[in-house]
């Protein structure tokens, strides 16, 4: 069978933008009639001979850390740049999802919008017709349809836009990290629908850091490293391979400073996050039952009297499981005021099944959060014996794991012993 | 199939045929978008050339002195500025088209040239509107349409062809190097006055400036316009050479753009 998606050796270069790198006017118009000199050391190489093939129907996740290579592989298959050198091959119709509403306009009603955005992702104009109820009833504004999308809540507006994308058709998609926006019903939403994509015998290429995501949806997992294929194979094989290496030991450690997941408008506080099990302080990954340890780092320009931190628990789908603060929780007072420290937050007999939780950090004083971080890092938890029968319950009903006691009654008594004259 | 692409090439009008409903659905877009939340709405289309009108008409025509051997000055002068109106708009909006769409470029893929081709959508829009009010102004005046009115929609072609061509090159360029916005602003102010057709008569200009001044595009083809328009004399020597001008020029931006829109995405 041939491949859906052929990446042959893969090379995309960049020149780095220095000022004086920069190629000035008339550079630039001798460019023209002559090929550039290339300058080693200005380049970069975000891919470096990537090769891999998907079969049509498969489910392949793309897995890396940030500046690995993954985003710059998606806009080279989805034809927004061009390699440097090798190529690739997609046979059948492509839909690449690299963001939620582009081409949106605030101006333009949300019909018009439908049909625009519908346009740039490939959809003939008769397909969005055939599809324009049920984008809207899946989007939920059939009220404000003709009302122009700048007077939309940001949750409409984005439910709208992904519900075009959710319409889109295509044999071969392409998405990127786009559930990472949103507020977590959206998520959900949206990894359902991704669910019901992979399902439906399409061939899916999903990029993502959220390694349970990638678990659950991906039959296949391609673990990029420093522009290169570093694995590839079964999506659990790689995935947990992937969460040891970025584990690591420690603690799962992350610099908070140049977080993406930081706010807009938010204050800089937060300089590093360590999430690890508080028995012996080390082990990035908590046993189920066990307390987990979030230590959040923080600095200041002004000292603050109040440090107070909310952490939110959320599961593979983004969607907030639990979420605790010290104002809600008793906290002893903090040592007077402080223009940096730390603050431990401690998580005991943790109700969670094995896998791994993004966390949301909200730091602030006790009137209000000035610095939010969205997935900061991750909470790890690994399989334990925590009812005693070395038996856990299945891994598909949910992310709580809860005790029960249990009692068996009979409908009526037990037969033999009502035995009348 | 995704491969590095060398060297020069035309683009690939099939692809861009199967991609007219975009076409279709961004010039929608810039032309509701443009008048929204106006009061005057549509009317913001006939305000430039009537405004320039009045200016040249008072300023050239009867301070100047220009229009005297003119009949209805103002009329010839509206019916010259319809025309560079959509010119210089649409050069000047093609232009900026593709930095002013950087989410699209950064974010999907499909043909570039689309974006360009379709801000002509907004100015065709107008020329229509602008158009109409010429042949509302013409009748005020007593000036009947001939047979020559029917070359305008070629007219109108070639303008859009060598105006859209222009702009294609220059929205190339621009997203490369933003300088090319300055040169953009007052390039086409003084392609204004550089375009004599526009408040002349023909028979103010020498001999050799007739040979030679319909390399300007815009000067054949808005003389053209007009004498189409209002049923003058038609010039064909200016306006043919005018039309090859626009066509090879907007050749040349074709081959440019699609030169270089591979690495839109890289640079810009």
């Amino acid at each position: 069978m041939h491949p859906a998606i052929r990446v042959q050796n893969v090379t995309k270069s960049f020149r780095l933008g220095t000022n004086s790198g920069r190629p000035n006017l008339t550079e630039r118009l001798l460019g023209l009639v002559r090929k550039p000199r290339a300058n080693p050391d200005n380049e970069f190489w975000a891919l470096k001979g990537v090769s891999f093939d998907v079969t049509p129907g498969e489910v392949v996740g793309v897995v890396g850390r940030n500046g690995a290579g993954k985003s710059t592989l998606l806009k080279v298959l989805s034809r927004i740049v061009e390699p440097t050198a090798g190529r690739a091959e997609l046979r059948g119709r492509v839909g690449s999802l690299l963001e939620v509403g582009t081409g949106f306009h605030p101006e333009l009603t949300g019909r018009e919008n439908v049909f625009l955005n519908g346009s740039v992702l490939g959809m003939s104009r008769r397909e969005i017709a055939k599809n324009f109820d049920a984008i809207v009833a899946f989007a939920g504004v059939e009220r404000f349809i003709d009302t122009p999308v700048k007077r939309y809540s940001s949750g409409m507006y984005v439910r709208l836009a992904f519900a075009v994308a959710a319409h889109l058709n295509p044999e071969i998609m392409i998405v990127d990290e786009v559930l990472a926006v949103g507020d977590a019903e959206f998520q959900n939403k949206c990894l359902g629908k991704m669910r019901e994509v992979a399902r439906g015998g399409r061939t899916v290429l999903f990029v993502s850091h959220n390694m349970t995501a990638v678990q659950s949806l991906c039959s296949r997992c391609v673990w990029l490293k420093d522009g290169t294929v570093h694995a590839d194979g079964p999506a659990r094989e790689v995935a947990e391979a992937y969460n040891r290496a970025a584990a690591g030991g420690g603690g799962a450690e992350v610099r908070l400073d140049a977080h993406p997941g930081r706010t807009l408008g938010s204050v800089r506080a937060m300089t590093r996050v360590r999430v690890c099990d508080d028995a012996d302080g080390t082990s990035p990954a908590v046993p189920m039952g066990g307390t987990a340890r979030v230590e959040v780092e923080f600095e200041l320009d002004r000292p603050l009297a109040d440090a107070t931190l909310g952490v939110v628990v959320k599961d593979a789908y983004y969607s907030p499981i639990f979420g605790i603060n010290n104002k809600v929780t008793p906290c002893p007072p903090q040592p007077g005021p402080l223009t940096a420290g730390t603050v431990v937050c401690r998580l005991p007999r943790l109700p969670l099944m094995p896998g791994v939780y993004p966390l949301d950090l909200y730091f602030g004083d006790r009137l209000n959060d000035f610095d939010t971080v969205h997935n900061a890092a991750d909470l790890t938890v690994v399989a334990a014996d925590v009812f005693g029968t070395g038996r856990l319950p299945p891994p598909n009903a949910g992310p709580v794991c809860w005790p029960a006691t249990w009692e068996i009654r009979a409908a009526r008594a037990p037969e033999g012993t009502t035995d009348g004259p | 199939m995704i491969e590095p692409r060398p060297g020069w090439a035309l683009p690939d009008f099939r692809e861009l045929w199967r991609y007219r409903e975009l076409l279709y659905f961004l010039a929608l877009r810039d032309i509701k978008v443009r008048y929204a939340q106006t009061v005057l709405g549509v009317g913001w289309a006939l305000a430039q050339p009537l405004a320039t009108m009045a200016v040249f008409a008072l300023f050239l025509g009867r301070v100047g002195g220009v229009g005297k051997d003119v009949p209805n000055y103002p009329l010839f002068v509206y019916a010259g500025m319809v025309a560079w109106t959509f010119f210089g708009n649409t050069i000047g909006t093609a232009a900026l088209s593709v930095v002013s769409n950087e989410r699209l470029v950064t974010k999907i893929y499909f043909p570039r040239l689309v974006i360009p081709l379709a801000t002509a959508g907004v100015g065709l829009f107008d020329l229509v509107l602008a158009t109409a009010l010429l042949g509302g102004l013409a009748a005020w005046w007593g000036v009947l349409p001939s047979w020559s009115l029917l070359l305008l929609p070629l007219v109108a072609l070639a303008l859009t062809l060598a105006a859209a061509g222009i702009g294609v090159l220059l929205s190339a360029l621009i997203v490369a190097q933003r300088d090319f916005k300055y040169v953009l602003t007052f390039g086409v102010q003084l392609w204004m006055f550089a375009t004599p057709s526009l408040y002349l008569p023909p028979e103010a200009l020498s001999e050799t400036a007739r040979l030679w001044l319909p390399l300007n595009p815009a000067h054949g083809l808005v003389a053209a316009f007009r004498q189409s328009a209002l049923g003058e004399a038609v010039d064909w020597y200016a306006f043919g050479v005018s039309a090859a001008t626009g066509a090879a020029l907007a050749l040349f931006g074709m081959l440019y753009f699609r030169r270089v829109e591979r690495t839109f995405a890289d640079t810009i």
